[in-house]
């Protein structure tokens, strides 16, 4: 039957047949060497191929991770002190205990400061010239070399004090870690939205009761997941610790008192400087140190997944 | 026909001395934008009385003038005078926070808090450290407002898992809570099906026993099933901008059945919108 003509219904078989399949409409089955499906295939397929070369570098850090520092691990390690020279077995408890002690009160520093001034950015004066040259100067230093944190930290806290310290650490670190709270804060704030600002005050609520009241907890969640995140990448940095904690082979506590106020250890430092040692010992702790450092990052991870997922 | 020049307040007769808010409005501007000028419109103590118009047309821009909700928007600026009970509410002393505690508010969209139905409605009541029973209150509100019965087993959950109409009225009942003499109502049923606006409805015409009401509408039907008086506004062109002005503004049944503006009786019999 040509198209032209008038579709018949052909019911010889007893089934109904749609008349327009004999009426000249293409079919609709998808052909795969036809040139927009060959083009599309090859797309998808690129971008497999990137997703998957994409995460070649973690899985391929994560297995050496659990197979070299896998070998060495146990319990013992994260309650010793690491070995000196050619002493064989130790650990790097003190490191831990560092690493945790410096991220900690670096967050003390950083969060209060970092939402305060996402309560200005998002809330207080957002199109201001202070809010523009604040938000600025936050995304400059998002992409500051975490060095710089230490120098910084160095001049203004180990040259003032006269030690090497876990304080000074910390502010190496509290540098690293506002950008990041200032500017996930601000953007969770901004999500809230105008109409539940609105009817805050539409209630006769102050602007310090919309923002106490719904803006913050409200936001809550995001803002969570940004100090999460801000953690995360304090905990493993190395370069701004290097001149303001150094490093140190024993407790913080010293006479029965924890003295913060002397040279630090912390897990980065030590993976960095046992890494370069000529003992297989100091390697193979370097190892399991760093598997210990992953664990922890993704612990903060997970966390920060969690406290972001949203409740209704 | 829209640049036809607007009668100010297009009679007096139900301006009595009842009047809670008296807006005489000259020019209200955002940035450079001349959104809304010379309309009188005042609101009558326990009436409803209802803004319709072409969109545009600034019913909401005035709607949100009256309790001073648009200062929050960038580059207001409001010329004229709003009294509420005797007092200019745009006064360099009137602190916008307290007025917007006598004049409630509910939105074109259901806005309950990211918080319990409980909490919700007692908001305002801590807000303005309410001494006594909140829980009492509470019931109270959401019985006003018709939704006691649908949530007095369920206080606890989220206002937001509530449905759009149920939404809606909880901010009826958060609004009622602590007892604002005035209710603006900014479109409450576009977001609501028919249903739930009848409710809604039928809620309004109940409250105006205890509040004043104002509410802009989009849909005249509704203004006549509700409102007592009725505010017609348009948009005019002539200068190049969009700018709202008050057309007429009477009792409902007069502003639908005879109006006195040819404008406003286009509009009613669907001839522009």
């Amino acid at each position: 039957m040509s198209p032209g003509t008038t579709p018949v219904i052909e019911s010889s078989a007893g089934r109904w047949m749609p008349a327009a399949a004999h009426a000249g409409i293409p079919s609709l089955r998808r052909s795969r060497l036809e040139h927009r499906a060959l083009r599309s295939g090859l797309l998808t397929g690129g971008a497999w191929a990137a997703a998957i070369l994409a995460s070649v570098p973690l899985v391929s850090v994560l297995y050496m991770l659990i197979v070299r520092g896998g070998a060495r691990m146990h319990w013992d390690l994260l309650l010793e002190l690491p070995p000196a020279g050619f002493e064989m077995g130790g650990g790097f408890g003190n490191a831990i205990v560092g690493t945790v002690v410096m991220v900690g009160l670096a967050a003390l520093i950083s969060v209060p400061v970092g939402i305060a001034c996402a309560v200005f950015l998002a809330e207080l004066g957002p199109h201001s010239t202070l809010a523009s040259a604040v938000r600025f100067s936050a995304k400059t230093l998002t992409g500051l070399p975490s060095i710089l944190a230490g120098v910084f930290a160095y001049a203004s806290v180990v040259l003032v004090t006269g030690t090497y310290s876990a304080p000074a650490g910390a502010v190496a670190l509290a540098v690293l870690m506002v950008p990041t709270v200032v500017l996930t804060a601000e953007e969770a704030m901004k999500m809230v939205p105008r109409i539940t600002k609105d009817a805050a005050y539409g209630m006769g609520c102050t602007r310090s009761q919309v923002i106490w009241k719904i803006v913050l907890p409200t936001a809550l969640p995001g803002i969570l997941t940004g100090v999460m995140l801000a953690v995360a990448r304090a905990a493993g940095e190395t370069a701004p610790l290097l001149f303001t904690a150094l490093f140190s082979s024993f407790w913080l506590v010293e006479h029965g008192a924890v003295r913060l106020m002397q040279p630090t250890a912390s897990l980065a430092v030590l993976i960095y400087n046992f890494s370069g040692m000529p003992f297989e010992n100091q390697i193979e702790l370097a190892w399991a140190a760093s598997l210990v450092l992953v664990m922890i990052v993704l612990f903060v991870n997970i966390v920060s997944r969690l406290l972001g997922r949203r409740r209704v | 026909m829209i640049t036809e020049p607007a009668v100010m307040n297009g009679h007096t007769t139900t301006s009595n001395g009842n009047v809670v808010i008296d807006c005489t409005l000259k020019q209200v501007y955002y940035g450079e934008f001349l959104a809304v000028r010379d309309s009188h419109v005042p609101i009558e103590k326990g009436k409803i009385t209802g803004f319709i118009g072409p969109s545009g047309c600034g019913k909401s821009t005035v709607l949100r003038s009256l309790n001073r909700m648009n200062d929050l928007i960038r580059g207001f600026r409001f010329d004229g005078h709003v009294h509420f009970h005797g007092q200019d509410v745009y006064a360099k002393d009137v602190d916008p926070v307290v007025l917007r505690r006598h004049i409630g508010m509910v939105f074109q969209q259901p806005n309950p808090f990211q918080m319990s139905i409980f909490d919700n409605v007692a908001f305002g009541l801590k807000l303005n450290r309410f001494r006594g029973k909140v829980a009492d209150r509470v019931e109270q509100a959401l019985g006003r407002a018709a939704l006691w019965d649908e949530v007095k087993d369920k206080l606890k959950n989220n206002g937001l898992s509530l449905s759009g109409g149920q939404q809606q009225r909880l901010c009826i009942a958060r609004a009622i809570a602590t007892e604002p003499s005035v209710l603006l109502m900014d479109e409450p049923c576009s977001a609501l099906d028919p249903i739930a606006t009848r409710r809604i409805e039928e809620l309004m015409v109940e409250l105006k026993q205890n509040y004043t009401i104002a509410i802009v509408t989009h849909n005249m039907q509704q203004a006549t099933r509700v409102a007592d008086t009725t505010a017609f506004f348009s948009v005019d062109m002539s200068k190049g901008g969009r700018t709202g002005y008050l057309v007429e503004m009477g009792p409902t049944k007069q502003v639908f059945e005879n109006p006195q503006q040819k404008l406003t009786k286009d509009y009613i019999a669907g001839h522009f919108s």
